[in-house]
């Protein structure tokens, strides 16, 4: 019998490929657009971010367009109710609310942001380093972490905004004193964590040094988690700016916060209910905004923890 | 067992030891001076410094004051002449002690039987009613929560008295105006500790040993899934006790609240101190028993340490 000769041309590729089979039809998604695709599908989380967005253009642009100013007191107007002159009425010296609200909103919404930041960052380092290093720096950081924790921080904040004197700057200065130490605390949890992980040590391995496995493969990891505690470390911050303010410690007079407002509204309670009633809406709506998109934005970032809160 | 509670109490004491210290000397960082009548001669000013010992060295005086602390004396106070911090904490504690203590029972139990139900009944209506009451008590500050009850209850429907505190009626509203924010976090805690728990392998067994469901929320569900509120209780007993100064004011409650505040401003610097180290004791004191408690509800954390 004759051998046959199987020779590759003989054969013919129908259909299939291998570079067919190889190409990615679909565009990659990096971690941030699947992020965002499954924040948009929240639909409470998306609302949260249009209820911050509004409230920060408002608070941008909404002084601005009004032909009052903050510190404009009308003896015609004390304690008006809400009419078309005075979109939300006038307080107990006739200054127009409106332009107070979202006056107040900026300074509210700037100290949440600022504390929240500063707290964040302070606490990814620290902690960062902490988990990376471990050693005596981590004991020693750990252990004032552990005294500081059993501390109430508002009594620090107290004490620190008394010797500092009011105003926004010390405010955020008083509020990072202790601030940070939450956040630290579970930065480096996470990167002792992933320090673990065999990518870390596949990376080390290959000879990686450590401030790139930290910026390429742990920080990127963690990312997520960290917008996500900012997210909702702002609402943290902005009740307690409501709440130095309210016991007269926070933003002084000329200026005014929502705190502010609250406090000055209280007085206020027999007269006009309405004082006190706005400023509260627009700082529960906030906190309510803020922890629905950080909720969300946890989901997002994370979706094995998707309905565990 | 034994190991791990003298840790406990040696963090303790060494947080109390730092919360002392900073105060002391944040204290006298304050602007302005505790005696500032312009009515006062020199020579008095000098007296009054003597008496008080202002013209000694600072490690000097706060070697006494520890010295004082040890043995259970504030001191005097420098505005309300004549009353020692003792005798104005002993004035003013009860009430706030009262008010703190109604609203943490009132808030960790609302709150735990809350998130029990909501997580059992997951999805359903009485779940969305839960989440939504927790989600609205979050997002709410004491005093706003103070200010709206105070109005609506005490008087635009005149059912409650509006401030004092002289009698159980007295009590309802700052109790739930203080207790709303912890009982919203303690139900949103407990529910997903809840959720959490029941997806666990110990479950699918207690199930499929044939446990009826009462049995399995009672004894494998809530013991397991209460420790995550635990763990949170030192920080919430410290939010809902310093809650009180606010809580106070607008009720008029002449709790220990309204005094920290005056002295802050009075620069009272030997009443701010005591009021300080009173209620950081009380605060660590507390953090110490959740702690305590802690280790003997999950024996993990006596063997393994953190």
């Amino acid at each position: 019998m004759e051998e046959q000769k199987i020779t590759k041309d003989m054969f013919q590729v129908k259909g299939r490929s291998i570079t067919e089979m190889e190409t990615i039809s679909r565009p990659s998604l990096s971690f941030w657009s699947d992020a965002w695709r499954r924040l948009r599908k929240n639909k409470a989380a998306f609302l949260g971010l249009c209820i911050i967005v509004v409230y920060a253009l408002l608070a941008i642009f909404a002084p601005m367009f009004s032909h009052y100013t903050m510190s404009e007191m009308d003896p015609k107007s004390m304690n008006a109710l809400p009419s078309l002159q005075h979109w939300f009425g006038a307080d107990a010296t006739g200054r127009d609310q409106w332009v107070r609200v979202w006056m107040g909103a900026r300074v509210s919404l700037t100290i949440g942001l600022c504390a929240a930041t500063i707290n964040m960052c302070i606490g990814a380092v620290l902690g960062g380093l902490c988990g990376y290093y471990g050693g005596k720096l981590d004991m020693i950081v750990m252990r004032i972490v552990d005294v500081l924790y059993g501390i109430p921080s508002l009594i620090i904040t107290i004490l620190v905004m008394v010797v500092l004197g009011t105003g926004v700057t010390t405010l955020i200065v008083a509020m990072c004193i202790v601030g940070w130490i939450s956040s630290c605390r579970f930065v480096r949890g996470e990167v002792y964590r992933l320090k673990g992980q065999d990518f870390v040590l596949a990376a080390k391995v290959l000879g990686v040094s450590d401030f790139v496995i930290i910026m390429r493969h742990i920080i990127p990891n963690i990312m997520g988690l960290l917008v996500t505690n900012l997210c909702l470390a702002i609402p943290n911050a902005i009740f307690q700016e409501a709440f130095l303010s309210y016991i007269g410690l926070g933003i002084s007079p000329p200026n005014c916060s929502w705190g502010v407002l609250a406090k000055e509204g209280i007085k206020m309670l027999r007269v006009a209910p309405h004082e006190v009633l706005i400023p509260a809406f627009f700082i529960c709506t906030t906190m309510l905004a803020l922890t629905m998109l950080g909720d969300g934005l946890r989901d997002a970032v994370d979706p094995r923890l998707r309905g565990t809160e | 067992m034994g190991k791990y509670i003298v840790k406990r109490v040696l963090a303790a004491v060494i947080t109390l030891w730092v919360l002392i210290t900073a105060v002391f000397f944040l204290v006298r960082l304050m602007p302005g001076e505790p005696f500032t009548n312009p009515k006062l001669t020199p020579e008095i000013q000098a007296n009054l410094e003597e008496y008080y010992g202002f013209n000694k060295p600072l490690i000097v005086q706060y070697g006494q004051y520890i010295g004082n602390l040890l043995r259970g004396d504030f001191g005097y106070s420098m505005k309300y002449t004549n009353k020692t911090v003792n005798y104005i904490i002993g004035q003013t504690f009860p009430f706030s002690a009262d008010l703190g203590i109604r609203a943490l029972v009132t808030a960790i139990s609302f709150g735990l039987i809350l998130g029990i139900i909501s997580a059992r009944n997951r999805g359903k209506g009485i779940d969305i009613f839960c989440v939504f009451i927790a989600i609205i008590g979050t997002s709410m500050p004491d005093f706003i929560v103070g200010a709206t009850l105070q109005y609506f209850f005490g008087m635009k429907w005149g059912l409650l008295p509006v401030a004092q505190y002289k009698g159980f009626a007295y009590t309802i509203l700052p109790t739930c105006s203080l207790a709303f924010y912890t009982l919203a976090s303690v139900s949103r805690i407990m529910r997903s500790s809840m959720l959490e728990v029941v997806q666990q392998d110990y479950i699918k067994t207690a199930r499929s040993k044939g446990l009826s469901e009462m049995r399995i929320t009672a004894r494998h569900q809530i013991r397991n899934a209460i420790m995550p509120v635990i763990t949170m209780m030192g920080p919430t007993v410290a939010a809902t006790l310093t809650g009180t100064f606010v809580i106070e004011s607008i009720y008029a409650i002449p709790g220990m609240g309204k005094y920290y505040v005056e002295s802050v401003t009075n620069n009272d610097y030997a009443l701010v101190l005591g009021m300080t180290v009173f209620y950081g004791m009380f605060l660590v004191l507390c953090n110490l028993i959740v702690d305590i408690l802690y280790g003997l509800v999950d024996p993990r954390v006596r063997v393994g340490g953190k």
